[in-house]
């Protein structure tokens, strides 16, 4: 507990998305988040840092594992949680973000955690609300958390990521985990390559500084770390993608593709993963991954990232 | 109507029976001269005009010394919402606005509720904006409904006046809808105001481009609008009709009537201030006051609708003026709905961009906004001559101000142009006998 009463402070006050985040920011919540990992391994797995603070998760759209995650973090912090998600909410009769946020603020809340579908929702809380804002997740833009979780599960296993090559694989334009993992690794000096049918990989994202492939085969070969992005079943079919077939021919993860990888290589999925789509199981519960390791970060590094912006509350903006 | 009563008066004067404006720079973009001299006008029609006019003690003096006296400004493509979303703009709030922006003519589009698609809804507006300053032309939708489908009664709609017909706000899908509307429409030689775009792509909400790719944002390609115009101007040679394209914004776009152009097609086009002067990195501060269609798009889209500015590709600026209510455009990004204002700025957004970056010289952008418009919707356009109604417009190209959204008179906030310093501004608006000061 010692290196967590840490006189470090973050210099941003809201985590809005990594873009704009600085390297020290990373690197300062990365080491904060190894020792709350420490802490997850001890019998109580429980502080009391946030005793005291109350957050509200607001979840306008279903995101099972990300939210339980947080809610994870949040108790494991001690805070008090509230949890308010849009089946339930007043969003459906009319009633507009910015009121229901400031009714919930109303009733004296220090943090608020928030997945919505728009990009930029959270600009919103931000000019309308005093508490600490965290995002996770507007839509396509960015999803910090889980790019920090990302991050911090790769940089366990491989501690300096410069000139390592770390490939994000598949649906790239619908995903909120590709641009904020690209923005993290490239701050800790990766290469960055993108896999995926040309349909699925958006206008101009080389300006970025990415590498662009459509042949798996070849990134197979050339890079350290596969990000396995998840395919969204309901959403693809169509003009855009001929079927799960031929998606799982060209790219789906195979033992068999993998043959021609490095022999260190690790494989990453941010979950749910759609076994036999994007991922094979011999792959899924083989030895190069580390998703189950990814989940269990996730968990730590939230509740760094909260401990960290708790020194905000009822201050800065 | 109870409510609104207040925000519902016109602000315009009767002028006064005999009016002299005094030590003005006339300049007259059909003659293209420019030349001091003063105007007389009694009972609303110009009677003199002369270098040293003598004044009696009866006449309205206006002092024009060192300003610019112009035809009126006419916006052919704009949104007043009435009949069905007065909360956002009436034909009166709407045509305060106008007069403020120095417009004396608008057309305006025909998507309100119910939709102007039949000669009693067209007649109904008419009379409602009779005896304003403005001249108000209600343009009637191509199709019923603006569904894309079957013809509007357009000979019947004409012999009363229709000057164009459009079903702006979106394009019109279907083909053969396009080609029997053009060839019906040629009959009698007026226009279709083509909004331009292929609604079979996926729905999007900002240019698609490396800033919606960084934002996660859906986005509407350049194709979506240059291929329908490709379509359209084939489809116009093929049936001789006349599309005139309503605010482009593509790059391809203008190359394409550029060549149509050049061909000797019967084809127009406009463009409106902010496809001229924003680009979609504006779209990075999530304000949805930058949500618009066709959207903001790139600086090459800019740099070449500059060039077809300067070369008579595009003939006209018009504002797109489309007010919508802080309510509904302050909301996620997504779900607000697509418009900005434009009457009040387009003028000097104009002279900030164009004028005085040397990219129009200010007769060659007063065309755009004065004889142009007039010229494609067959008005008059030889306006500053003895005889003729008096349609002027008075401004000072040399002085700068701040846009506040909280003054302008539009009824909606909706401008993207809060808080920046513009040059050249409307100081007098005179039409039907009327007068407007600021
Ligand atoms: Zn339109």
């Amino acid at each position: 507990m010692d290196n967590i009463k840490t006189k470090d402070l973050l210099k941003i006050k809201h985590l809005l998305g990594i873009k704009g985040m600085c390297r020290e920011d990373l690197e300062l919540i990365l080491k904060t988040s190894a020792s709350f990992k420490q802490i997850l391994d001890t019998p109580n797995k429980k502080v009391a840092a946030l005793k005291g603070i109350t957050v509200v998760n607001m979840f306008f759209e279903n995101s099972t594992r990300t939210k339980l995650s947080f809610e994870m973090a949040e108790k494991r912090l001690s805070a008090d949680v509230v949890n308010f998600a849009a089946s339930s909410s007043s969003l459906k009769k009319g009633e507009t973000l910015i009121d229901t946020a400031r009714n919930i603020e109303a009733m004296k809340i220090d943090m608020v955690v928030m997945r919505h579908s728009t990009p930029g929702a959270h600009k919103m809380l931000l000019d309308n609300l005093d508490s600490v804002i965290i995002n996770a997740g507007d839509g396509a833009h960015e999803h910090p958390t889980q790019a920090i979780l990302d991050l911090m599960t790769i940089d366990e296993k491989i501690p300096d990521l410069r000139g390592k090559r770390v490939t994000l694989v598949g649906d790239i334009i619908h995903s909120r985990v590709a641009m904020s993992n690209i923005h993290a690794l490239q701050l800790y000096g990766a290469k960055v390559q993108l896999c995926g049918p040309a349909t699925l990989i958006p206008k101009g994202i080389e300006k970025l500084g990415v590498e662009v492939t459509y042949d798996l085969e070849e990134a197979i070969k050339n890079s350290d770390v596969m990000n396995i992005l998840r395919i969204q079943l309901e959403r693809h079919v169509g003009p855009s993608f001929p079927s799960l077939r031929e998606y799982h021919n060209f790219w789906g993860i195979t033992n068999e593709k993998l043959s021609k990888a490095k022999n260190d290589i690790l494989i990453l999925h941010p979950g749910p993963m759609n076994r036999g789509v994007e991922i094979d199981d011999d792959v899924a519960d083989g030895d190069h991954q580390v998703i189950l390791e990814q989940v269990l970060n996730g968990v730590a590094s939230r509740m760094a990232i909260l401990y960290l912006l708790s020194a905000n509350i009822g201050g800065i903006k | 109507m109870i409510n609104n009563i207040q925000l519902n008066k016109s602000n315009f004067d009767e002028l006064s029976k005999s009016c002299v404006i005094k030590n003005g720079t006339i300049i007259d973009p059909h003659n293209e001269k420019e030349y001091l001299s003063d105007i007389k006008i009694i009972n609303g029609i110009i009677s003199e005009i002369n270098e040293s006019i003598t004044t009696g003690p009866d006449d309205l003096i206006i002092d024009a010394k060192g300003k610019y006296i112009s035809p009126g400004f006419m916006d052919m493509h704009v949104h007043l919402r009435e009949p069905g979303y007065e909360q956002a703009e009436t034909l009166i709030t709407g045509s305060n606005a106008a007069m403020s922006g120095g417009f004396t003519r608008l057309a305006l589009m025909p998507n309100t509720t119910p939709c102007v698609d039949n000669i009693f809804v067209y007649n109904d507006i008419c009379r409602r904006t009779e005896n304003l300053l403005v001249n108000i032309h209600q343009i009637p939708a191509v199709t019923v409904g603006r569904e894309g489908k079957s013809l509007v009664e357009m000979a019947e709609l004409n012999d009363n006046g229709a000057l164009a017909f459009s079903d702006d706000g979106d394009g019109i899908q279907s083909s053969e809808a396009m080609k029997g509307a053009l060839q019906y429409s040629g009959m009698f030689n007026v226009p279709i105001l083509v909004h331009e775009e292929d609604k079979t792509f996926l729905d999007g909400v900002m240019n698609e481009s490396f800033v919606s790719t960084e934002l996660g944002m859906s986005g509407i390609p350049n194709i979506a609008e240059s291929s329908m115009i490709a379509r359209d101007i084939e489809i116009s040679r093929y049936v001789d009709g006349y599309p005139h394209f309503q605010h482009i914004s593509t790059q391809e776009s203008v190359k394409l009537i550029r060549e149509a152009k050049k061909e000797g097609l019967k084809v127009s086009s406009e463009v409106t201030p902010h496809h001229f002067s924003l680009t979609d990195e504006k779209v990075k501060t999530f304000s949805t006051d930058y949500k618009m269609n066709p959207p903001l798009r790139t600086q090459e889209d800019v740099d070449e609708i500059l060039k077809g500015l300067q070369d008579g590709t595009i003939d006209v600026i018009a504002s797109d003026h489309a007010p919508h209510t802080p309510e509904k455009k302050n909301v996620e990004f997504d779900y607000a709905p697509f418009g900005v204002l434009g009457l009040e700025t387009l003028f000097s957004v104009g002279v900030t961009y164009l004028v005085n970056t040397n990219v129009l010289s200010l007769v060659e952008y007063l065309k755009k906004i004065t004889i142009n418009p007039r010229k494609i919707l067959n008005l008059d356009y030889d306006l500053i001559n003895v005889g003729k109604m008096a349609e002027l417009t008075i401004f000072d190209i040399s002085s700068e101000w701040k846009v506040d959204r909280r003054k302008l008179l539009s009824k909606s906030l909706n401008t993207c142009y809060h808080d920046e310093t513009l040059d050249g501004q409307v100081q007098v608006v005179i039409n039907n006998s009327k007068i407007y000061k600021r």
